[in-house]
């Protein structure tokens, strides 16, 4: 079962990333775009059946290791 | 005084580290990550570098290195632990120093001599200097940013663990990465922990540019 991790800054912590692609979107003419935030997406692939056994280890994985609670929010999706 | 510099795959600034150590009279080893013996040293020290590629984020998979479980056993018993620049980075992710680092606010890798202003010096590591004062050491890193919640710094402040702010020649706040307050450096609660972005073993030499760093470690020994 593929799961995907998904892990933001949280939105108080300023993006730098996210800021740089924004002014680089204004740029190329990209006007509408009000705020960009780049994050990682990380796919696990985990050897089960059981949908939410899948989403329970990938939230303990992210909560130890994935994403640092300090300055990270996360999104857990199964994909298939 | 017996120094451990710890060495990840990935540290670069073991030897220079090791070399400084040395240069004020201490004896220093190499520690690699794989060991678990820390018995006998006084101060263990993690260097800079990019352990493990700085993947995910600096200092995250190194944090998981066999010898980090002594290295917290070893601080939480009382003893010296300093961690300078991916250090640093690797004490946050482990949890023994409080906030975390981003990258920095210009997204540029920094690499230069800045000031930085001592802001407490009741803890072993900065004994020597006084507050305010003010020397300059090398910086070289691109995830400096530091962060910490208002409660997390409150606490800090309350408790002296704010160590070093960057600034300019005259003490002037001056922030090259965007971290929190311009804080360059920390303790824990108890004062054992150290880590600070600058590199003070890059300050060893006149002919290299300043001596400042000899100071700063030399808070270990003396």
């Amino acid at each position: 079962m593929i799961v995907a991790v998904n892990v933001h800054l949280k939105k108080g912590v300023l993006d730098p990333q996210g800021k740089a692609v924004l002014h680089a979107l204004e740029t190329l003419g990209f006007k509408d775009v009000k705020d960009v935030r780049v994050g990682k997406q990380i796919l696990l692939n985990i050897d089960t059946e059981d949908k939410e056994k899948a989403i329970e280890e990938a939230k303990k994985m992210a909560d130890e290791l994935l994403a640092n609670p300090v300055i990270e929010n996360y999104e857990i999706e199964v994909k298939e | 005084m017996k120094v451990g510099v710890i060495v990840f795959p990935g540290t670069n600034c073991d030897r220079d580290t090791k070399w400084a150590f040395e240069k004020i009279g201490a004896k220093a080893d190499f520690i690699w990550h794989t060991e678990h013996n820390l018995n006998g040293y006084d101060l263990i020290v993690l260097p800079g570098g990019f352990s493990y590629g700085d993947y995910l984020r600096s200092g995250a998979i190194a944090r998981f290195s066999p010898v980090m479980q002594n290295v917290a056993e070893f601080a939480k018993k009382g003893g010296y632990v300093l961690g300078i620049c991916n250090g640093f980075q690797i004490l946050l992710e482990s949890h023994l120093l409080p906030g975390a680092m981003t990258r920095n606010e210009n997204l540029h890798f920094i690499s230069k001599f800045h000031h930085l202003k001592v802001i407490n010096n009741d803890n072993k590591f900065l004994q020597n200097l006084n507050v305010g004062d003010i020397v300059n050491i090398p910086i070289a890193h691109a995830e400096g940013n530091y962060k910490a919640d208002e409660e997390t710094l409150k606490e800090m402040y309350d408790n002296g663990q704010v160590l070093l702010k960057y600034c300019d020649e005259n003490g002037n706040e001056l922030n090259p990465n965007g971290s929190v307050d311009s804080i360059a450096g920390i303790c824990n609660k108890q004062k054992n922990v150290f880590g600070l972005m600058p590199h003070p073993e890059r300050a060893m030499e006149s002919i290299l540019g300043g001596v400042d760093g000899i100071k700063m470690i030399e808070g270990f020994i003396k």
